[in-house]
């Protein structure tokens, strides 16, 4: 408990505890996706097997997955086995998951990377146009526009995309799109540029709008208006009264939607042919390979938890009453 | 210069140098700053940039002056207290009327308006568009408008029975917490923030690969996710309610829950209610759509929009424009929602700050 | 030589932009003039919607949430504000005139020392240097009683107390030497016992830096205290301007007068003979595990009414979530009638609770908005004794034309009330019960002076009509004198005062009812001077 813990600065408790918080939720959801998911009506060897599902077949099958031990046992061996970095192995290729994992993400970061730094001060800019001209023509347009962005599924952003940019335009490059090596490089930023372009668009609307209601409401609370009345220019007034406590909503506002992005990506993958792990999972859950649905599906979560994490972990400090406690 | 460049140009010109005569500084504004910003494409891409600009431009009148008169023409035939709620519509939200009400008509009559049969091959592979077919022709040769309508009620249908069950559960649950309070409130909030904590579509996938494929269980599963966010909104509404005065004085008379919930919760959170259900059946219709497009919604020959686009992405690359229109069909729907959601939650939002 | 603010003929709009319909115009400040010489304080009081804190912001030609002056001059020291360039404006405001606002607490910036905000105007326009800027702030946080002055200003807002930061925005106003301060209700959000702190450091304070101020306040009895001149404001149009003298001592308007006599009307204490009707014995509460109420004991007579005072805090909504069930006490007994009443809501039987009845403070949120008037005192008819259709409805006029409102109003909603009206239908709610206890919880504090002595003359004749029995929770003396019998002091959570009127309100006293008793400022001149004496003998005396 954050009240017990005498002689540390409240803030830290909390962030400790929220870091706790985050991890067992980590686990808890490991637990739900490997146990839950087998508890649901449905086998997953005939499910694999599909319409070639004989009773030969399918015991089969069970018996050389070792299908038929308690669900609570293999769930222990591998979660055992996740924390030394082991995922197991594939039932479809009988490869290890770990291989394919590992290099896809790379290759998720990467493009979500790419995503990120043009998204975040692309949005957090318009989100302050729109501060700025609140509720007049630009805001308005800004509304309307970023409503349309939001309704609009990430697969018809990305193939219009691809058949202007790419197709009529020559701007680009459609799918497949395979990155070369080194991953990290600029020539790979250029060929991705479609494909993060449409993420941007995703979190774009979201993270603006949010940023739009967080800075709305610093500069309608009371010190602003304090501020004001003691002749202080509007430039200082932003930079010394509102930015200082629109730090806080706006590292939560981001956070957030980076958590958001990491999620898109696997739709975004699928479009484009990119080899991340997006396109690994969703061709995995296709042909029901639970091993690799799993690992991705904690890996997902994982990623999008901690990032949650880190927005909490961001308000907690920039919060004066937590930091300069009584 | 083409006469359609010199054309372009003339018109923003002029209209911006009206707009700055006339005072009107932020409409000058966007006017001005899209003549700018075209003088610049203009040079990058030449002529395809404007086109571009004009055809936004153009269906952005033709919706606005749509909605306008769909908004008249209710204020008209409403009674009265109904067409001063529809008055305060703005014009986005008309024109998301408007297109609900006939998509709703489309789907609904399906078999009466469709050219062609829903799984009818009708044609060769993705033939441009005729007089014969008025969208062409999907991979299979059926017709692509004809299927479009089909599609319009199968997702329509699927996406409505996902969002009022996850309601009906989210609601259920939520206002049960609200108002037992105690450790009913702590069991069911802990276990909807683990599920919150899960990203929806890892989830959904996750789940869909380990079930077997049915349109029931699909409904079933997207509803179980999207309760969450209902449980969310419904308790924080419900417990804002609850610690009114006007319910603590229900509660002091000895009425009993039903009367407080029926009577003095649910008649003051309608509007919020109504346009989380907007908000609900929006994003039903993107996850359908979604997990559709990824192979785990709706199955073939069944059509439905996000499995049209799965279909026919593969045309694009041959430039056939047919994954286009079902995921056009998609994101117009779900902006139509959207708008009428927005309209209603600024109408609850300023009803709150007029009331002081 | 001119006056340092002459105000002439000023007019402020605003657009009203109701949904669905045209926006439409209006006006909030009709033509008022007024002149402020140096050093001198002018009061404007009125109700709630006179247009009193508009005007005072004028004066940094500042309007607030859409508000725009439309017409007049604001010249100070002879320069009309109104045509000033924005540079100009920013150059005045923080430099020259100086604000104050009634919430001190949203008023500083959270992440900001106090030290830092307090002298930015100071150092922003040049007037000194920081270090030396610095040195005032300390000086006047001294000046204005603040403990540890020389520390103070390392503080961030969240950790000092509502009080404290008042008085800090009040040096943050003081700082750079203005001509004019606004204080718009500086000490309204305030204690009893704090305000006449504030109350006296803001005196001191303007006495010794000799500046000029526009007191805002809706409190005549503070005004007094502190202003030189007096303007009674009512609708945005000026009632009454004169020096403070003649407005106390010899109102001319209507008004005025009403405005003066407020509760000076002394009920007469009833004869303490009747058996008790409710009774709280031993009784200890708690939220959770914090405990809120300490072995209290109160009880009242049969048709009368017991008034239980307290600053917030002080645990006297907590003894009325007691006696209604909402709390069950921890440890104690309610008695009702004699008979012990059972500790928790759901297990008292209807004829229980319809005994008794509660009234709120803010009439607006103890009515359900979607309700009309008719659904809102027609429920406890039928609920209790089953009344309907026609019959319902006659009852429902018959309690209308006794709270003095009468049929036309028994279709509306309550957002087409006003305030003493929405409290009215309120207390009839309460009375259609024919209940035998009434617990009123603050039920005139969020009212304007003169509607508020309305509804306390209306609950006192319903209870000569009907005999029931009044718990009247409070945090205002004034109230309490008029219509008390027995009252009950709470501090902390306990009674530190218990009896009949007479016995409380006369000496001897325990500390802190003095206290109390010596904060409520009076409506005559020269009260702040002698409290602040009494207070300092007593200290010097300890």
């Amino acid at each position: 408990m954050a009240t017990r813990t005498f002689g540390m600065n409240p803030a830290i408790a909390l962030v400790l505890q929220r870091i706790g918080i985050g991890f067992l939720l980590i686990l808890a959801i490991s637990a739900l996706l490997f146990i839950g998911v087998e508890l649901l009506p449905g086998d997953f060897a005939r499910n694999f097997l599909g319409q070639s599902a004989t009773p030969e077949a399918v015991a089969n099958i069970r018996a050389e997955l070792g299908l038929e031990r308690p669900v609570v046992v293999r769930y222990f061996e591998w979660l055992g086995g996740v924390l030394q970095g082991d995922f197991g192995e594939s039932w479809a290729n009988r490869q290890s998951v770990n291989e394919q994992l590992f290099k896809r993400l790379s290759n998720t970061l990467f493009l979500a990377a790419v995503a990120a730094v043009f998204a975040v001060p692309i949005s957090v800019g318009l989100g302050m146009i729109a501060v700025f001209f609140r509720n007049r023509l630009p805001d308005q347009m800004i509304n309307v526009v970023s409503l349309a962005a939001i309704s609009m599924p990430e697969f018809f952003i990305g193939y219009l995309f691809i058949f202007f940019f790419a197709l009529l335009l020559g701007f680009g490059s459609g799918p497949p799109i395979i990155p070369r090596d080194p991953l990290w490089s600029l020539s790979n930023v250029e060929l991705v540029a479609l494909p993060a372009a449409t993420l941007v668009v995703v979190v774009l609307a979201h993270m603006m709008r949010m940023t739009r209601a967080a800075i709305l409401n610093i500069m309608e609370s009371a010190y602003i208006e304090t501020a004001e009345l003691k002749g202080v220019p509007m430039m200082k007034v932003i930079r010394k009264h509102a930015a200082p406590n629109a730090i806080a909503p706006i590292i939560n506002v981001v956070a957030l939607n980076l958590a958001y992005l990491v999620v898109g990506v696997v739709v975004v993958e699928v479009i484009f042919a990119y080899p991340g792990m997006g396109q690994y999972f969703v061709d995995a859950v296709t042909v029901r390979d639970m091993p690799v649905v799993q690992a991705c599906g904690v890996v997902f979560a994982a990623v999008y938890i901690i990032l949650n994490m880190l927005a909490d972990v961001g308000a907690i400090l920039a919060n004066p009453r937590l930091m300069h406690p009584r | 210069m083409s006469p359609f460049v010199f054309g372009y140009f003339t018109i923003l010109i002029g209209l911006s140098s009206l707009a700055a005569y006339f005072g009107r500084r932020d409409a000058f504004g966007v006017l001005f700053t899209v003549t700018l910003l075209s003088m610049i494409f203009g040079l990058l891409w030449g002529q395809t940039a404007f086109i571009g600009v004009t055809v936004i431009f153009i269906v952005i009148i033709a919706a606005m002056g749509l909605g306008y008169c769909f908004r008249e023409y209710m204020v008209m035939l409403l009674p009265d207290n109904a067409a001063r709620f529809m008055k305060s519509a703005p014009l986005t939200a008309s024109f998301g009327m408007l297109m609900i009400i006939l998509t709703a008509i489309l789907a609904i009559f399906a078999d009466v308006i469709a050219p062609y049969g829903e799984r009818e091959i009708v044609g060769d592979v993705w033939q441009p568009a005729t007089d014969q077919f008025l969208l062409g022709t999907d991979n299979l040769g059926r017709d692509m408008l004809s299927r479009l309508i089909y599609g319009a009620q199968t997702t329509i249908a699927v996406a409505l029975a996902a969002s009022v069950l996850s309601f009906a559960i989210g609601m259920f649950l939520s206002f049960t917490a609200a108002v037992v309070g105690g450790w009913v409130d702590q069991v069911f909030s802990r276990i909807e923030d683990m599920l919150l904590a899960i990203p929806t579509l890892i989830f959904a996938l996750v789940v869909l690969a380990a079930l077997p494929q049915n349109i029931f269980i699909l409904v079933a599963v997207m509803a179980i996710i999207d309760q969450t966010r209902v449980f969310r909104l419904g308790r924080a509404v419900a417990i804002d309610i609850v610690v009114q005065d006007y319910v603590e004085a229900a509660r002091l008379r000895g009425e009993g829950w039903l009367w407080v919930i029926f009577r003095e919760v649910l008649p003051n959170v309608l509007t919020p209610l109504i346009a989380e259900f907007g908000l609900r059946f929006s994003f039903a219709i993107l996850f359908l759509s979604t997990l559709s497009f990824l192979g785990l919604g709706i199955q073939p020959p069944e059509a439905d929009w996000g499995g049209m686009v799965k279909d026919n992405k593969d045309g694009i690359i041959f430039l056939v424009p047919a994954a286009l229109y079902p995921g056009a069909a998609i994101a117009l729907l779900a902006v139509c929602v959207n708008m009428v959601v927005d309209w209603l939650l600024n109408r609850t939002a300023s009803l709150k700050g007029g009331r002081g | 030589m001119a006056s340092l603010l002459e105000v002439r003929d000023l007019r402020i709009g605003a657009t009203v932009y109701p949904p669905g319909d045209d926006p439409f115009d209006i006006e909030i400040v009709k033509g008022v003039d007024f002149d402020l010489e140096k050093g001198k304080v002018i009061g404007l009081i009125g109700e709630s919607g006179a247009g009193k804190s508009t005007i005072g912001l004028a004066a940094l030609a500042y309007g607030r949430g859409g508000v725009r002056i439309t017409g007049g001059r604001v010249l100070l020291k002879g320069k009309d504000l109104l045509r000033f360039t924005k540079a100009g404006i920013r150059d005045v405001r923080g430099r020259h005139v100086c604000y104050v606002a009634q919430s001190a607490a949203a008023a500083f910036n959270p992440s900001m020392r106090l030290a830092d905000q307090v002298v930015e105007a100071t150092v922003l326009h040049g007037i000194m240097s920081r270090s030396k800027a610095m040195e005032r702030a300390r000086y006047l946080f001294n000046v204005l009683g603040l403990p540890d002055a020389d520390n103070f200003g390392d503080r961030f807002p969240h950790q000092v107390s509502g009080g404290q930061l008042q008085r800090a925005m009040t040096a943050m106003a003081l700082c750079p030497r203005p001509d004019l301060i606004i204080f718009d209700e500086p000490t309204t959000a305030l204690d009893v016992t704090t305000q006449l702190d504030v109350l006296a450091a803001i005196k001191t304070a303007i006495e010794e830096t000799d500046t000029a101020a526009i007191y805002i306040t809706h409190d005549l009895a503070v005004v007094a205290q502190i202003s030189d001149d007096i303007m009674v404001l009512r609708h945005g149009e000026t009632v009454e301007y004169g020096p403070v003298k003649q407005i106390i001592e010899a109102p001319r308007e209507e008004y005025t007068k009403a405005l003066l006599s407020i509760r000076s009307d002394i009920k007469k204490e009833a004869p303490n003979q009747n058996e008790a009707l409710l009774k709280l014995e031993n009784v200890d509460a708690a939220y959770g595990r914090v405990p809120v109420l300490f072995d209290v004991n109160m009880h009242v007579p049969s048709g009368q009414t017991l008034a239980v005072v307290g600053e917030s805090g002080s645990g006297k909504s907590t003894t009325a979530r007691v006696i209604t069930g909402l709390l069950p006490p921890s440890k104690g007994q309610v008695l009702f009638d004699g008979e012990p009443l059972p500790p928790a809501l759901p297990q008292r039987s209807k004829e229980q609770l319809r005994q008794i009845q509660m009234i709120y403070q803010m009439a607006d949120v103890a009515m359900n908005p979607r309700q009309t008037v008719e659904e809102i005192i027609g429920r406890p008819l039928g609920f209790y004794f089953g009344l309907k259709g026609e019959e319902r409805r006659h009852r429902v006029v018959e309690l209308l034309d006794q709270i003095e409102m009468g049929e036309p109003f028994i279709d509306r909603y309550p957002a087409e009330l006003s305030g003493g009206q929405k409290q009215r239908v309120c207390v009839a709610r309460a009375l259609a019960a024919e209940p035998r206890l009434v617990i009123c919880d603050e039920p005139t504090s969020a009212l304007d002076p003169l509607v508020a002595e309305g509804v306390l003359k209306l609950l006192m004749d319903l209870q000569k009509e009907t005999g029931v029995t009044y718990i009247f929770i409070t945090h205002d003396i004034a109230t309490v004198r008029a219509i008390a019998d027995s009252i009950a002091v709470m501090y902390q959570g306990k009674v530190v005062r218990f009896g009949p009127k007479s016995q409380v309100l006369s000496p001897p006293f325990d500390d802190y009812t003095d206290l109390l008793l010596k904060s409520v400022p009076e409506m005559e001149l020269g009260w702040l001077e002698r409290a602040l004496e009494e207070r300092r003998m007593v200290s010097a005396g300890h």
